[in-house]
């Protein structure tokens, strides 16, 4: 049964006529035609579908769009104007990723913890990681980036960014 | 250049504005096949003649250069590879130079991704090209000039003359939009096979500029940046979306199909075509609730498999073989055997594994009439357009064959014979049923559990020694399925398993391993006993090539046995392969990764304890692959309370020829390294006499983070000399026997089973 849900993404207001027990990777992809999330397992096992709502790193996949009650940022919606946020920037300095089919998830997780935890220990990052799966085994790489933001954003480092 | 169609109209874009705009362009609906709007639009645009130059290279009014490239990248950035040889040869800075691939009417067929071949083979063709080039434009320089040929110089596209300042001209002046028009010498051969020889002679390596440095990979910032269309993200107009409805049973054949059980669905549509079930509808999430929704009857007389996971290894050792071969035969290995002072001899075990992409299949197929598109993410598109016109074709009863262009996008990783290809069968099949574009997506538990797989085997080894413990012979002696069920390209209905859903019949082809280095033992031998399938048709169990085919699996077998022999002989593993090794490449390497982990030579294990009760170890390994040689130490921990193991460090020696990209061969290198810690130490496909239980990530993990090493160190050794050697699977096969070595150095037992799970390692621990 179709519903009209109102969303708000990346800091605009969406109106998506849908099942409101369609996930809402589904709308994302499919009625806003965002290139981040992506449909790895439909099963929130994989991460590649991960989007922050509230703030925090949830799986896109399984979370239906009734559900969907606080504010979206995507991938699409990291980029400020023409500068990639560091995160992205670090990702693309250490060519992270191969593929990149996954690599949404591992950077929106990565953004996640970073607000939550600017500093973060080798064993924070790595935590705060689990679940996320990379075919290509590129998480050295991926690791190499973490640090490489952490690094740039530390508010000591003079990398701090506007929130 | 021949034809002003869209096809060409796509290339100028991409000149325009680099590689990163072709997929975008691919991906707007209707550039190049507007709806309806006749075949012709869908047919080649390019003159595809491997032995013209115009086939290969165009450079457009402002100098830029497009290289029409017949392999792939996936990720690993061969394609910045291929721009950097294209760059050296005609003294081009690389920025100027435009890979476009993945489309089989733009690019000649060089075979697709297939061996580690991207670099080594077709990258040595476009050197060719690249440098015949530029002496056909060099000629037409001397004569605007009025110039002897041996003045003449270029940097950066201009060609200058020596001693004469002033006298210059630009290659956009030479050639702009127009064409070279100037054959180039091609062996006949496509795919992996195709060479070309110009009049020119390629630059010698001690003058390179931009080949052996790290060129950034040119498809890495609309990844990161999410502008890079997927092909996950095409959608065409009038687009339906397709799922596909699988069996409870491997095998089991469609009864009844009650397609009002999907009425209540807005706009969903079932076809069925023999056992072929398919649902397709206008909103994605309509056809996945279609899929499930769908009520079908299934016949499961003669479906399922003979055994299950729990007894594979003992069915292999008791199955009769379908074929065997004596691989490698030197000197009398049974004889010295039978002689010898002492005998070893040891089984090794490896499992089914899935390819298991981070999505499971996706294509999108416009089929019209005569001719048909389809958008795939296969690592050989040439192949799926050719397999697709003979669906087709079959499909129709006709004598024709249908044009079928394919067009690659990016997708999830691939490593070989992924589901990919299956996927784009799925989505002609459905194309074709309904009359419209249609959009397939396979769901995880398809990925997981339907994709084709690595072949599980078993590996005999037995070695001999005389009385003073130096070895005499080894006998290494495979048996398993072949890695070849379903053929690497899914270029005919056969190889696929909507082929085989509608009756084409499976053709299992032979093809098993041998291990790969120059020990020199006095006698060896190399043999293998190739198993049916253990279900031929339709089957989730077919296998087909998987990253490094049967690589892991022999070389975890031969390289742990080496490790067992030097030790029965008293001597460090290290040294015993020096000892043994013939190759200097060999021994460079092993002497590399030795140095780089500061390696400890033993005569025993050494099981050394942490504080925290962690058992820490090392172990070497070490093997050649297509003139690629690499030696892996592994440091491991070994938890007791958990029986987890975790890899802290890999230390390599690589020699892969010629280094064309240092930054992305270390890269290349660390995936391997990673995928194949994975494989050994988490996957294994179960199956039950019905039908395959690992259907997601939660039953078939895989590495993650926490799993990650701390660190991995690398020392390339560059060999110009050689020309350039594939890098993208040769690390995959020291990974496993480097680990298992380790592991033995750590806790003093051999562990022959893979993976090496928890469980299994407690139970190894506490001798059950």
């Amino acid at each position: 049964m179709a519903n009209m849900f109102t969303i708000n993404v990346d800091g605009e207001e969406r109106r998506i006529e849908a099942d409101g027990s369609m996930p809402l990777l589904y709308a994302l992809t499919g009625d806003l035609g965002l290139r981040g999330p992506k449909f790895g397992c439909g099963l929130a096992q994989c991460g590649a579908c991960t989007v922050l709502h509230d703030g925090s790193a949830v799986r896109s996949c399984t979370l239906p769009l009734a559900a969907v009650t606080g504010k979206v940022r995507t991938l699409d919606g990291l980029t400020k104007g023409v500068e990639p946020h560091p995160v992205q920037a670090a990702f693309i300095a250490e060519e992270a990723g191969q593929c990149a089919y996954c690599i949404n998830g591992w950077i929106m997780t990565a953004v996640a913890l970073l607000e939550r935890n600017p500093e973060p220990s080798e064993g924070e990052i790595r935590a705060a990681l689990a679940g996320l799966k990379c075919r290509c085994g590129t998480h050295m790489s991926i690791l190499r980036a973490i640090r490489r933001a952490a690094a740039a954003m530390a508010p000591r480092a003079g990398g701090g960014r506007d929130a | 250049m021949n034809g002003r169609g869209p096809a060409i109209d796509i290339a100028r874009r991409d000149l325009l504005k680099g590689a990163a705009a072709l997929v975008v362009a691919l991906g707007m609906p209707g550039i190049f096949a507007p709806r309806r709007a006749g075949a012709g639009a869908l047919a080649p645009a390019r003159a595809l003649d491997p032995g013209q130059l115009d086939t290969w290279l165009a450079i457009d009014g402002e100098g830029r250069v497009t290289g029409y490239w017949g392999k792939m990248d996936m990720g690993q950035g061969v394609d910045t590879a291929i721009a950097q040889m294209v760059a050296e040869e005609l003294d081009v800075a690389v920025g100027r130079v435009t890979i476009v691939f993945g489309d089989s009417a733009m690019c000649a067929d060089q075979g697709g991704a297939s061996g580690s071949t991207g670099v080594e083979r077709s990258g040595v063709a476009f050197r060719a090209a690249a440098a015949e080039a530029r002496l056909v434009l060099l000629e037409r320089a001397a004569e605007r000039l009025d110039a002897p040929l041996a003045d003449l110089s270029v940097e950066n596209g201009v060609v200058r003359v020596a001693g004469r300042p002033g006298r210059s001209i630009s290659y956009a002046a030479l050639i702009g939009e127009g064409s070279f028009a100037a054959p180039i010498t091609w062996n006949g051969e496509y795919g992996n096979g195709l060479v070309l020889t110009g009049r020119a002679t390629p630059k010698d390596p001690a003058l390179y500029r931009v080949v052996g440095t790290s060129v950034p990979r040119k498809d890495i910032a609309g990844k990161i940046l999410a502008t890079t269309q997927y092909l996950h993200h095409l959608r065409v107009p009038g687009m339906l979306h397709g799922r596909m409805v699988r069996p409870p049973v491997a095998g089991a054949q469609v009864r009844t199909v009650r397609r009002e059980s999907v009425a209540d669905i807005p706009g969903a549509e079932v076809v069925v075509v023999r056992d072929f079930v398919g649902v397709v509808a206008p909103r994605e999430w309509d056809a996945i609730r279609a899929a499930r929704q769908l009520e079908v009857e299934w016949d499961e007389t003669g479906a399922g498999f003979p055994t299950t996971s729990e007894q594979l290894f003992q069915w292999i050792r008791d199955a009769e073989p379908a074929r065997s071969k004596v691989e490698v035969d030197i000197g009398d290995a049974q004889g010295a055997l039978n002689t010898a002072a002492k005998v070893l001899a040891a089984e090794y075990e490896w499992p089914f594994q899935s390819h298991a992409r981070m999505a499971a299949a996706a294509a999108v197929a416009d089929v019209q009439g005569d001719a048909a598109i389809v958008w795939t993410d296969s690592q050989k598109p040439f192949d799926t357009a050719r397999g697709a016109a003979l669906l087709l074709q079959a499909l129709r009863k006709t004598e024709h064959t249908p044009g079928v262009r394919s067009v690659w996008m990016p997708g999830p990783g691939s490593y070989g014979r992924s589901d990919a290809g299956d996927g784009a069968m799925d989505a002609v099949v459905l194309s074709e049923a309904v009359g419209a574009p249609v959009r397939v997506q396979w769901m995880r538990d398809e990925g997981h559990a339907w994709d084709p797989k690595g072949p599980a085997s078993v590996v005999t080894c037995r070695a001999g020694f005389d009385a003073a413990g130096n070895p005499l012979a080894w006998h290494f002696h495979l048996k398993g399925f072949s890695r070849r069920d379903q053929n690497s390209r899914e270029d005919a209905p056969s190889e696929a398993l909507a082929g085989h859903l509608l009756g084409h019949e499976s053709t299992p082809q032979w093809v098993m391993g041998s291990p790969d280095n120059s020990y020199g033992f006095p006698n060896q031998r190399y043999s293998w006993e190739a198993l049916a399938p253990l279900r031929r048709q339709a089957s989730p169990l077919r296998t087909s090539h998987f990253r490094d085919p049967y690589g892991p699996e022999v070389h975890f077998a031969a390289e742990s046995f080496i490790d067992e022999m030097a030790f029965a002989s008293g001597v460090d593993p290290l040294a015993f392969r020096l000892r043994h090794a013939r190759d200097e490449r060999d021994i460079a390497v092993l002497e590399a990764a030795a140095d780089l982990a500061g390696w400890t030579p033993r005569t025993a294990p050494r099981r050394q304890r942490e504080a925290n009760g962690r058992y820490v170890g090392t172990g070497i390994a070490y093997a050649r692959r297509g003139g690629s040689v690499n030696a892996v130490v592994a440091e491991v921990e070994v938890d007791p309370a958990t029986g987890r193991v975790r890899v802290r460090r890999f230390w390599v020696g690589a020699d892969h020829g010629l280094v064309v990209n240092p930054f992305t061969l270390d890269r290349t290198i660390e995936g391997n390294l990673l995928q194949a810690a994975s494989r050994t130490l988490f996957e294994e496909v179960r199956f039950d006499r019905r039908r395959v239980l690992t259907e997601d990530w939660a039953s078939y993990p895989i590495l993650e983070a926490a799993d990650a090493p701390d660190e991995i160190r690398i020392r390339q050794i560059d060999r110009p000399e050689l020309g350039p050697r594939g890098a993208g699977e040769p690390t995959t096969r020291v990974a496993p026997p480097a680990i298992a070595n380790a592991v033995f150095d750590a806790i003093g037992i051999r562990l022959r089973r893979v993976p090496f799970t928890p469980s299994r390692v407690q139970a190894a621990l506490s001798g059950t």
